[in-house]
C-alpha cells in the first residue's frame, strides 16, 4: 500500500492564533481515516489546507505522491469533498447543481451519469426540485453526490453527519463503508461524533488545539489489553502508598489525578479484591476502553492519552 | 475557461434578482415613453424655452424616437451602476455567504480563472442590460415616435443633428456606456472579493459612485485640480460627447463629426486603465485569500 496523503510539519497561524501546529500524518491507500477533534481543534483548517482553500503558514502536503502546491489541479481532479455544511445553489435544482460541479471537475455532465449519481443518493425523483426545498439530510446526500460525481480516488468528508437525524447518520455510515469496501476509495472523515468514527474508520488521528495527540490503528487503540481502568477511592494518596509493594504498582499510571491502571479488563475483579483486602475504600470503578472515553479524556487529563500512546 | 464562463452565466441568469434590473428598466422607460406620447410637445416647448419667439419650430417633429432615447439615457445611465452593482457585487461574496465558494475553490480550476470567468460573465450581463435599454429606449421609441432630427442642448445653445447622422452616435454612446459600466462592475467585483456578504459590496459600490460623483461636480478648485482628474466618475459621462457635433469656423455643423474626440478617447483610455487595475487587484487578492466561509 502506498501513501495517498502525506502531511509534514503543517502549521497554520491566524495572526497570533495557532490553528494547526506542526501536524504530521499520513493516509494510506484504501484507508478510512478518522480525523478526530473537538470543535476548534483544527480539523477543518487542516482539511481546508488539503483542499487548497487555506494556504499553510509552514509545512508540506503531498497527495498521490505529488506536491499539492505545485500539482494542485492534477491532484484535485482526483479528490471529492464535502466541506462542513453541504451548501449548494439553493435557487438551482439538484440536477443543475450536480451538472455545474461535474463540469467544474472536468468531466462531461451527461444526463445519464448525473441521474445515476442522484439515484445512488436517493434523490432521483427530486432531480428537478430546487435545493431550497430540500431537508438538511437531502442536501447532505446531494453534497455527497457532488463529491462523487467525477469518481474521485480520494474522498474528504468534513463533519458529514452534522445536522443529520439518526437514520441519516446510519445512511452516511453505510455509504462510507460501501465506498471503502465495494469501491476501494480512500476516505478521510472528520467528526466530533466519536462513535461514528469508531464504526467506520480503520485508522485515526486525534488532534487537540492544533497539535497531534495520537495517530494509529483504531483496532489497536481499542485493544482490551490496553484498557485503562480508573478507580475512585476514599483517599488516593493512601491507596497509592498501600499499593506500592503489591504487583499492581507496576500497572499504576503516573501523572494522573486519580488512580489509573493500564491492564487487562479480566483482572479487574482481582484488583478490587486486593484493594479491599489492604483496606482501600473503593468508591467506583470505571473501565475506559471505547474511543469515546479515549477522546473525552482529552479535556480532562492529557496524561490519559499519553498512557495509550506509550 | 469557456466552460467556466458558461457556468457563471448559467448561475447569473438563473437568479431571479438578475431580472429585477431588466424589469425596473422596462417599467421606467415605458413610463417616460407614455408621458412623452401624451405631453411630448409641451415637454419640448419647455426644453427649448423662448426659442420659438425667434424662429418657427415644428415641435411634433422634434419629439421623435431619437429625442426620446436621448432623454431616457440622460435620466437612466446615471442610475444603471446601481443595477450593475446588484449583480456584480454578489458574484463572489454571494457565493461566500451561500457557502458555495469553498466548493468552487476546491475544484481543479485556478482561482484566476474563477475570478476572470465571473468578470466576463458580469460583462455579458452588463452588455445584455445595455442592449435591453437600447431596444426599449431606441428601437421602441423609433417605432412609436418615428425618426427625425435630434436637438441637443449644449452649454452655449442648441444644436441640430440630422436624422441620418444620429444612429451611429447611439451605437458609440452605448459602447462607451458599456466600458463605463464595466468599471462599476470591476469595483463591485473587488469589493465582492473582500466581503463575505452580498449587501456590503452592493451598498459600498453605490456609496463610492455617489461620493465620487459629488466630488467631481463640486466647483472647488482643490478638488477640481487635484482630485477630479483621478476619479473614474469624471470620465463616466463621456458618452454625451458623441452627440456634440463638430463645426466649421463659420459655425456650420459638420455631418459625421465629433467635437471633442480626443477628450472621449482619453475618457475611454482612463476607464480601461481603471477596469484593468481593479480586475488585476481582485485576482491578486483572491489568489492569496484564505477561504474560511
Amino acid at each position: 500500500m502506498s501513501s495517498i496523503i502525506k502531511v509534514n510539519n503543517l502549521s497554520k497561524h491566524f495572526k497570533e492564533i495557532k490553528a494547526v501546529d506542526d501536524l504530521s500524518f499520513s493516509v494510506e491507500e484504501g484507508d478510512v481515516y478518522g480525523f478526530l477533534g473537538q470543535n476548534g481543534a483544527g480539523k477543518s483548517t487542516t482539511i481546508r489546507m488539503l483542499l487548497t482553500l487555506i494556504k499553510p503558514s509552514a509545512g508540506e502536503i503531498s497527495i498521490f505522491n505529488k506536491n499539492l502546491s505545485t500539482h494542485r489541479s492534477d491532484i484535485l481532479k482526483q479528490v471529492g469533498a464535502v466541506i462542513e455544511k453541504p451548501d449548494l445553489y439553493k435557487y438551482l435544482s439538484a440536477f443543475d447543481n450536480l451538472a455545474i460541479f461535474a463540469k467544474m471537475s472536468g468531466i462531461k455532465a451527461e444526463r445519464k451519469l448525473l441521474m445515476e449519481q442522484l439515484k445512488m443518493v436517493g434523490l432521483e425523483e427530486r432531480a428537478g426540485s430546487k435545493v431550497k426545498t430540500f431537508s438538511q439530510g437531502m442536501k447532505q446526500r446531494l453534497g455527497i453526490a457532488v463529491a462523487l460525481v467525477h469518481n474521485p480516488q480520494l474522498i474528504i468528508l468534513d463533519e458529514p453527519t452534522n445536522g443529520l437525524d439518526p437514520q441519516g447518520i446510519a445512511d452516511m455510515r453505510n455509504l462510507i463503508l460501501h465506498l471503502s469496501r465495494e469501491m476501494g476509495k480512500t476516505i478521510v472523515v472528520s467528526s466530533h461524533l466519536l462513535s461514528e468514527i469508531e464504526l467506520v474508520a480503520n485508522r485515526m488521528l486525534i488532534i487537540h488545539k492544533g497539535k497531534k495527540i495520537v495517530e494509529g490503528n483504531v483496532a489497536a487503540l481499542l485493544d482490551p489489553s490496553k484498557s485503562l481502568v480508573q478507580i475512585e477511592t476514599g483517599d488516593d494518596n493512601v491507596a497509592r502508598a498501600k499499593l506500592l509493594h503489591t504487583r499492581w504498582a507496576a500497572l499504576l499510571q503516573d501523572n494522573t489525578r486519580c488512580l489509573q491502571f493500564k491492564m487487562n479488563k479480566e483482572e479487574v475483579p482481582q484488583l478490587i479484591t486486593d484493594l479491599v483486602s489492604i483496606q482501600v475504600q473503593v468508591l467506583s470503578v470505571n473501565p475506559m476502553h471505547s474511543l469515546e472515553d479515549y477522546f473525552l479524556s482529552l479535556t480532562t487529563q492529557a496524561g490519559y492519552v499519553e498512557s495509550f500512546a506509550n | 475557461m469557456w466552460n467556466l464562463l458558461q457556468i457563471e452565466l448559467f448561475k447569473i441568469f438563473k437568479k431571479p434578482r438578475t431580472y429585477l434590473a431588466f424589469a425596473i428598466i422596462a417599467a421606467f422607460i415605458f413610463l417616460i415613453q407614455l408621458g412623452l406620447l401624451v405631453n411630448g410637445k409641451d415637454w419640448m416647448k419647455f426644453m427649448l424655452g423662448s426659442l420659438d419667439e425667434t424662429m418657427t419650430i415644428d415641435y411634433s417633429k422634434l419629439v421623435n424616437g431619437y429625442a426620446v432615447c436621448f432623454f431616457v439615457l440622460n435620466l437612466l445611465l446615471v442610475h444603471v451602476p446601481i443595477l450593475v452593482a446588484l449583480v456584480a457585487g454578489d458574484v463572489v461574496s454571494g457565493e461566500a455567504s451561500m457557502g458555495t465558494l469553498r466548493l468552487l475553490a476546491a475544484k481543479p480550476v485556478s482561482r484566476t480563472q474563477i475570478i476572470l470567468a465571473k468578470f466576463f460573465a458580469t460583462a455579458v450581463y452588463v452588455f445584455a442590460l445595455l442592449l435591453w435599454i437600447a431596444i426599449i429606449s431606441l428601437v421602441i421609441s423609433i417605432a412609436v415616435f418615428g425618426e427625425n432630427d435630434l436637438v441637443v442642448a449644449k452649454t452655449n445653445g442648441l444644436q441640430l443633428i440630422e436624422a441620418n447622422d444620429v444612429l451611429w452616435r447611439y451605437f458609440c454612446a452605448f459602447g462607451f456606456a458599456f466600458i463605463a459600466m464595466m468599471v462599476v462592475a470591476a469595483i463591485s467585483l473587488l469589493l465582492s472579493v473582500l466581503s463575505e456578504n452580498s449587501i456590503g459590496p452592493i451598498v459600498a459600490t453605490v456609496g463610492i459612485i455617489i461620493v465620487c460623483t459629488l466630488i467631481s461636480e463640486m466647483e472647488i478648485p482643490l478638488y477640481q485640480k487635484y482630485i477630479k482628474p483621478y476619479l473614474f466618475t469624471t470620465y463616466m459621462l463621456g458618452w454625451k460627447g458623441f452627440f456634440y457635433i463638430g463645426s466649421t469656423d463659420d459655425g456650420d455643423t459638420i455631418k459625421g463629426s465629433i467635437q471633442y474626440l480626443p477628450g472621449i478617447l482619453k475618457s475611454i483610455a482612463a476607464l480601461l486603465v481603471y477596469m484593468l487595475a481593479l480586475v488585476a487587484t481582485s485576482v491578486f487578492i483572491f489568489r492569496k485569500k484564505d477561504i474560511l466561509s
